[in-house]
């Protein structure tokens, strides 16, 4: 009987134990699987080569990722730009200010907003961003833009990190001990200064590390960002001109790339190119997080 | 001054919090506006007949179905890897080791890896294995995709089980194993929120399915077939000249983001039950 049970135990825990270690292998296996399929490309062309020029002709061998790194960049740098000041506001706002209510609704429009699926996104912002964009703001300052752009790509990607930076300062922000923002208080600050030079001083680390995975998870956006993009090769002149961020040329050429074996390399370079820079960034601002929870919680 | 800088402040922050309210409400609003009119029972009971794509007669069940085993599937195989680890984290290593440790930050970087890169990882894997665009690597691009999603969500619950029940189970002489099982019980609401919160994950997402899952007219009838799925029906009908197609894609994308919805105030419901029941 006993005989039984401890046998049972014993298959349970080599089962447990053989899930985790294979779950955590995952990161490397996948990590190694894109850097293997992206090892053609590297030994022709030097990684510098591949990175700063911008020739793109797959079918003459020309892979230069430039003009995509760029792209990607452009749309990033715009949706934080726009995300973060927002959703600074917001979550000082929701944590600082408002009352218990306010606070478990907006958690809910949190969680709504981060649950919308990023094709739904896509739609939306070719509804609205796109005709937008080419029909009102456009022509102030340029001649001619189909709205398909590095400004629409940089709205939607805000409006998608969005969710994701909040609840990460709403954490941050409520880590901050009650005690300091009395001892504040106490010594004759008002709500306003406690906020700017407590709370948000103090939670300085944490902002910047939610801004940091805000930025990875910009990066690695493919869909929405395909669909109001534009996708055209080529050096973005302004915000108005189409672009074409790295995910979105990975899911558009996944069709043509098994004709050339160097092209399938490319883009397994240009996703393992995304899946370094994401995971060197997680790492980091991830660190950063297990320090403050830890640092509040003795 | 100071007040006045206060104010400003303060009219800035219920401004943004305004505005992204409002946001939310137009995306759903949007969504609604033009998907409702090309919604139809057709829309959801017919896959594509010949000449669907010009704007003939058919529906999308194709995706619908092929959305539902994509996700039945990663979700089962996603359960059976995500529980097991969250309780070997949690009740059979000590709470301060380091394997526990160096596991969660693995799995908070597994979850922020991009779809697109798991799309071309699966793909890799299945060039590995001799296998076509099907619903078996459409599975396990997802269940590569939802396990981090899951192991999150149930782990932080987890850790919020008191250790005087592992003990008082344990000094009962309970095995590990049998202790697990108690815990199983508390731990339920927070499976359901999890296996929830990574359904709407997986059934959202175009990038992995892409390359993996491919796409088809029919509902497949065994793993080795592609599957469509939702997302990809949105996005190949939009891109589609033909308004009808493209009218279609907001039905579509009106039938996703119910799905979603659902899923979500399902999930709510379920971890208010949740703090109901904690001990």
């Amino acid at each position: 009987m006993l005989k039984g049970r401890l046998l049972k135990d014993k298959i349970a825990r080599h089962y447990m134990l053989f899930a985790t270690v294979v779950s955590i292998f995952v990161l490397f296996l996948i990590g190694g699987g894109l850097l293997y399929k992206s090892l053609p490309i590297m030994e022709e062309k030097s990684l510098w080569t591949l990175l700063t020029t911008s020739n793109w002709r797959p079918f003459k061998g020309d892979f230069g990722f430039a003009s995509y790194i760029l792209s990607t960049l452009f749309v990033t740098g715009i949706a934080i730009v726009i995300a973060l000041p927002l959703s600074l506001l917001t979550s000082i706002y929701i944590i600082e200010y408002a009352s218990p209510r306010i606070l478990r609704a907006f958690s809910s429009v949190v969680d709504l907003l981060s649950g919308i699926p990023p094709v739904i996104y896509g739609v939306w912002g070719t509804l609205t961003i796109v005709p937008f964009i080419s029909e009102k703001l456009a022509p102030h300052f340029v001649e001619f833009s189909t709205g398909y752009s590095v400004l629409a790509g940089g709205i939607v990607l805000a409006i998608m990190i969005i969710p994701l930076i909040i609840s990460i300062l709403m954490e941050v922000f409520g880590a901050v001990p009650k005690e300091m923002r009395e001892a504040s208080m106490s010594l004759g600050a008002t709500k306003w200064q406690t906020v700017k030079k407590v709370v948000v001083r103090k939670s300085i680390p944490g902002i910047v590390a939610a801004t940091v995975l805000a930025i990875s998870r910009a990066f690695g956006e493919t869909i929405a960002v395909l669909m109001v993009c534009g996708n055209f090769t080529d050096l973005p002149k302004s915000i108005f001109d189409a672009c074409y961020p790295i995910p979105a040329l990975i899911a558009n050429n996944y069709g043509e790339m098994m004709s050339v074996p160097q092209y399938e390399s490319a883009l397994m370079f240009a996703a393992f190119l995304l899946f370094f820079i994401i995971v060197v960034f997680n790492v980091i601002s991830r660190l950063v997080l297990i320090q403050i929870d830890k640092r509040y919680q003795l | 001054m100071k007040r006045l800088e206060e104010k400003i402040f303060k009219i800035l922050m219920i401004g943004s919090t305004m505005l992204i309210l409002s946001v939310l409400l137009y995306i759903l609003f949007v969504i609604m506006k033009k998907g409702l009119p090309s919604l139809s029972w057709e829309m959801i009971s017919q896959i594509p007949s010949g000449g669907f794509y010009l704007g003939k007669e058919g529906g999308i069940l194709n995706a619908i179905m092929g959305s539902l085993y994509l996700i039945f599937f990663s979700v089962l195989i996603s359960l059976m890897i995500s529980v097991p680890v969250v309780m070997y984290l949690n009740f059979t290593l000590r709470r301060k080791s380091r394997l526990a440790a160096f596991a969660r930050l693995t799995f908070d970087v597994l979850f922020g890896i991009p779809s697109i890169v798991y799309g071309a990882f699966g793909f890799t894997v299945m060039i590995f294995f001799g296998l076509q665009t099907s619903l078996l690597g459409g599975i396990i691009a997802i269940s590569l995709l939802i396990i981090p999603v899951m192991i999150r969500s149930i782990d932080e619950v987890a850790i919020l089980i008191p250790s005087e029940l592992i003990e008082a189970t344990k000094s009962l002489g309970a095995t590990n194993y049998e202790t697990i099982k108690v815990i199983t019980r508390q731990l339920l609401p927070g499976i359901s929120t999890a296996v929830l919160l990574s359904v709407g994950r997986g059934i959202g997402d175009a990038a992995t399915v892409l390359f993996t899952a491919g796409y088809t007219d029919s509902i497949p009838t065994s793993l080795t077939q592609p599957a469509a799925s939702l997302p990809l029906a949105i996005f190949f009908q939009l891109s589609s000249p033909v308004e009808e197609v493209q009218n279609r894609a907001y039905a579509a994308a009106l039938i996703l983001t119910i799905i979603i919805l659902t899923l979500s105030f399902a999930a709510r419901y379920f971890s208010r039950r949740l703090s109901k029941n904690k001990i």
